[in-house]
C-alpha cells in the first residue's frame, strides 16, 4: 500500500505564494475529490506534486511512502508511482502515442533493471489494444502523434490510457472533466473506475461536482486560498453542488479578513 | 564605462596569398578533345573568379576567411591505397537487400560494380574515366549542360580539376528495379577532393540512386571537397535521388547541384547532412517542362562548430509544375546553419504550385539557425506558399515526457526525433531512415556531455 502525505505545503510561482500550508493524505485504495473555485491553487497542487520547475516549494514537505520527493526529478517521481493526468496535455508532434508509451514503459523497466531489453513489441501491442478497447479508443490512435490534433475528449482518454498503461500507485486527475461532453465524461470515468482498486489512490481535482456522479469519491476536500478548508464525505460535494462555493468563501475569507 | 577607441590596422593580404595553389598542370591529362576543351574553359573561369567573400549575397552568411586555401593538394594517382579505407558499413546497401550497382570514388582511384542484368538493360553506371573511354558521345551530350562551370569558383574548380566522377545513364523506357549506390570516400588530410556526378534519365526511365559522401572521423588537418551534381530527368521519367553528407569534421565542402526536370518528369530528392566542418551547397530544382514535379526533402543536424549553409532554388519555368520543399534542421553546441530558399516562377508558368518550408530546432544557447525564404513570382494564376521557423526546445513537452518517467535526455531525444519525423516519412527506404536515425542518436548522445 502506498501513501502520499502532503504537510504544510507552501508553494510560490514567480514569487507569489499560491499554496499556503496545505495538508492532505491520500492512500492507495482511496478516491479523494479536491474541489474549489478557480484560482485557489488546485493546479498548482498537481504540478507541485509532479515537480514542475516553475513551482517553488518554500515550506512543507511531500512524502511518498515516507520518502521526501521534493528533491526528486519529475521522471523519478513518475517511476516511483505518481501520475498526473494533465488538464491541458501538450502535443508532441512526430512522436506517436504508441512509441511514446513504449518509451515510458521501457524507461520504468530499465530503472528497475538496467539490463532490461524492453517489452517485446507483440506483447506491448496486445496490452495497448486491450487498454484502448477499455477506453473505447480506435486502435488507429496508437499511430497518431501524441495529442497532436486530438479533440478535448481524445486528449483526456489518452491521459487515462497512459494511466492504465503505466499503473501508478497514486494518480492526480487535474480537471479531467473540463471540456468533456457527457459521453466522453462517462467513458473517461468508466476507465478510471475500471482502474480503481486497492492498489490505486486517486485525487480527482475538479471545479464541478459533475464528474463525481461517475467517480464516487471516498473523501471530499474543499480548497480555498491555497489551503484545504473543509473535508468530508461525498455529501460535501452534493452540498457544494446545491449551495455553490459562496458559503465557504463567506466562512473562511470572512474569517481571514476579520481574523 | 567609456569605450576606448580602437585603432585597427588592416592586414592586407595579397590576392595571391588567399587563393588555392592549383595550377594548369593539375588539369587531368588525356581524354577526348571535348573533355579537354571543357576542362580548359572551366579552368579559365576558375582563374577569373576570386574566392567568394561575405560581400556576395549568396555567401553573406558563410565566411571563408579561415579556409587557408594554400593548404590543399590534389591527391596523387592511387593515393587511396595508402589512406584509410572506407568502412564496410558504408558499402552496405541502404535501400534493399542488394543494390544493382555500386561506384566507389576515392582519392586517386575508383571501383565499379554493376549487376549484369542492369547493364543488359543498357544502363550505364560507371566512373567518369570509364565513361570518357567507353561512352564519349554520351558524356559530351550531358557534361556541363545542367550546371555550368562558370557559375561559381567551386563549380569551375570541380569542373576543371575533377579527375573522376560518375555517370548514370538510363535509356528510354528502362525502369531499374534495384537501387544504385555510390560512395565518395575522402580520406586523407590536406587533400582537395573533387567530384562530378552526372545523372541522365531518358524519356520514361526510372531509377533510385543513393549517393553518400563521407570521410574518416577525427582527422585533425583540414581537407576539402568541391563537387558538381547534374541531374536530368527526361519526359515522363522518374528519379529518386538520396544524398547523404557525412563528411568528417575536417572537411570544407562546396557543391553546386541542379536537377532539370522535363515534361511530366518526377524527381524525389532527399538530402541528409550531418557532417563537414563547413558546407556551402547550392541545390537547384529546375522544372523545365510542363507537368513536371519536384520534391526536395532535407535534413541537417549540426554540432560542435559545424557550419552548414544550404541554398535552394525552386525554378518553375513551365506551366503546371509542382515543387514541394521541406528542410528541417536541429543544432547543438556552437554550430550554425543557414537555409536560404527561393521559389521562382517564370513569366507564363501559370498553374504552378510551389511550396517551401524550413523548420529549425535550436538545442543550444550558442547555436544559431538562419532561415531565409523567398518568392519571386512573375506569372499569374499560381499558388506559392512558404514558411520558415526557428525555435527552441520547449520546457512543457519535456515536462510532459518527464512526468511519464522518461529521463530528460531520452525525452529530449524523443522530441528531436519527433521533430524530424515528417522528413523521415518522406524517405522511401527503411535503410536510409535507419542511417539518419542513427546519426540523430549519435549527435543526441553527445548532447550535454
Amino acid at each position: 500500500m502506498s501513501v502520499l502525505e502532503i504537510r504544510n505545503l507552501h508553494v510560490s510561482i514567480e514569487g507569489k505564494e499560491i499554496l499556503k500550508g496545505l495538508d492532505l493524505t491520500v492512500k492507495s485504495g482511496e478516491v479523494h475529490a479536491i474541489m474549489g473555485p478557480n484560482g485557489t491553487g488546485k493546479s498548482t497542487l498537481s504540478y507541485t506534486i509532479m515537480g514542475h520547475p516553475a513551482y517553488e516549494v518554500t515550506d512543507g514537505e511531500i512524502l511518498f511512502n515516507g520518502q521526501n520527493i521534493l528533491e526528486m526529478e519529475t521522471d523519478e517521481r513518475s517511476r516511483l508511482g505518481l501520475f498526473l493526468a494533465f488538464q491541458y496535455p501538450v502535443a508532441i508532434p512526430g512522436v506517436t502515442l504508441a512509441n511514446f508509451l513504449r518509451t515510458a514503459l521501457n524507461a520504468r523497466r530499465k530503472a528497475v533493471n538496467p539490463e532490461d531489453k524492453g517489452m517485446p513489441i507483440p506483447e506491448f501491442r496486445k496490452m495497448l489494444k486491450e487498454k484502448m478497447d477499455m477506453l473505447r479508443m480506435d486502435h488507429a490512435f496508437a499511430g497518431r502523434y501524441l495529442n497532436d490534433g486530438f479533440s478535448g475528449g481524445e486528449k483526456k482518454r489518452a491521459e487515462i490510457l497512459q494511466m492504465a498503461t503505466l499503473k501508478p500507485e497514486i494518480a492526480v486527475l487535474d480537471e479531467t472533466d473540463s471540456g468533456l461532453d457527457i459521453d466522453a465524461l462517462r467513458i473517461v470515468s468508466e476507465g478510471v473506475n475500471t482502474l480503481r482498486g486497492k492498489d490505486l489512490g486517486v485525487m480527482v481535482i475538479t471545479h464541478y461536482q459533475r464528474i463525481l456522479n461517475y467517480i464516487q469519491p471516498d473523501f471530499v476536500h474543499v480548497m480555498l486560498g491555497g489551503r484545504i478548508v473543509e473535508s468530508g464525505g461525498p455529501e460535501l460535494a452534493l452540498s457544494l453542488e446545491e449551495h455553490g462555493y459562496e458559503w465557504v468563501r463567506e466562512k473562511y475569507e470572512g474569517e481571514a479578513v476579520n481574523g | 564605462m567609456a569605450d576606448t577607441p580602437k585603432i585597427v590596422r588592416g592586414v592586407r593580404r595579397s590576392a595571391a596569398a588567399q587563393d588555392f595553389v592549383f595550377t594548369e598542370k593539375d588539369l587531368p591529362a588525356g581524354g577526348p578533345n571535348f573533355l579537354q576543351a571543357f576542362r580548359q574553359n572551366a579552368w579559365t573561369a576558375y582563374q577569373s573568379l576570386p574566392i567568394p567573400t561575405v560581400s556576395e549575397e549568396a555567401w553573406r552568411r558563410t565566411d571563408l576567411k579561415a579556409l587557408q586555401p594554400q593548404q590543399f593538394r590534389i591527391p596523387a594517382e592511387n593515393a587511396y591505397l595508402d589512406l584509410e579505407p572506407a568502412p564496410a558499413e558504408l558499402l552496405r546497401p541502404l535501400t534493399a537487400n542488394q543494390h544493382g550497382g555500386q561506384v566507389m570514388l576515392m582519392a586517386g582511384g575508383s571501383h565499379v560494380t554493376l549487376d549484369p542484368e542492369v547493364a543488359a538493360q543498357g544502363v550505364i553506371f560507371t566512373d567518369l574515366r570509364t565513361a570518357q573511354a567507353q561512352h564519349p558521345e554520351l558524356l559530351e551530350k550531358v557534361i556541363g549542360k545542367v550546371v555550368r562551370p562558370g557559375e561559381g569558383k567551386f563549380a569551375a574548380m570541380a569542373a576543371a580539376l575533377a579527375q573522376n566522377g560518375l555517370l548514370l545513364y538510363v535509356p528510354r523506357g528502362v525502369r531499374v528495379e534495384q537501387p544504385l549506390h555510390s560512395l565518395l570516400w575522402g580520406a586523407g588530410e590536406g587533400l582537395a577532393h573533387f567530384s562530378h556526378l552526372l545523372v541522365h534519365l531518358e524519356e520514361g526511365a526510372a531509377v533510385t540512386y543513393v549517393h553518400e559522401a563521407a570521410s574518416p572521423e577525427g582527422s585533425l588537418q583540414a581537407a576539402m571537397h568541391a563537387g558538381i551534381v547534374e541531374l536530368y530527368v527526361g519526359p515522363g521519367a522518374s528519379l529518386t535521388f538520396v544524398e547523404l553528407q557525412s563528411w568528417g569534421e575536417n572537411i570544407y565542402n562546396f557543391s553546386h547541384e541542379r536537377a532539370r526536370v522535363d515534361r511530366d518528369g518526377t524527381l524525389d530528392w532527399v538530402f541528409g547532412a550531418v557532417g563537414s566542418h563547413l558546407t556551402k551547397n547550392f541545390s537547384d530544382l529546375e522544372l523545365a517542362g510542363p507537368g513536371s514535379v519536384g520534391k526536395m526533402s532535407g535534413f541537417y543536424f549540426t554540432d560542435h562548430d559545424q557550419h552548414l549553409d544550404h541554398d535552394t532554388q525552386q525554378n518553375h519555368l513551365a506551366p503546371h509544375t509542382t515543387s514541394d520543399l521541406l528542410f528541417k534542421g536541429a543544432l547543438l553546441d556552437r554550430s550554425r546553419s543557414v537555409w536560404q530558399g527561393m521559389i521562382y516562377v517564370a513569366p507564363g508558368a501559370a498553374k504552378t504550385d510551389g511550396y517551401q518550408a524550413n523548420r529549425n530546432l535550436v538545442l543550444s544557447e550558442h547555436a544559431r539557425a538562419d532561415s531565409i525564404p523567398g518568392l519571386e513570382i512573375l506569372a499569374d494564376d499560381v499558388r506559392c506558399t512558404h514558411g520558415a521557423t526557428v525555435g527552441r526546445l520547449d520546457e512543457e513537452p519535456v515536462f510532459y515526457l518527464l512526468s511519464r518517467g522518461i529521463p530528460r535526455r531520452m525525452a529530449e531525444r524523443l522530441i528531436v526525433e519527433g521533430f524530424f519525423d515528417p522528413i523521415m516519412q518522406r524517405i522511401p527506404f527503411e535503410g536510409v531512415r535507419a542511417r539518419f536515425q542513427a546519426a540523430i542518436q549519435k549527435k543526441m548522445q553527445a548532447m550535454g556531455d
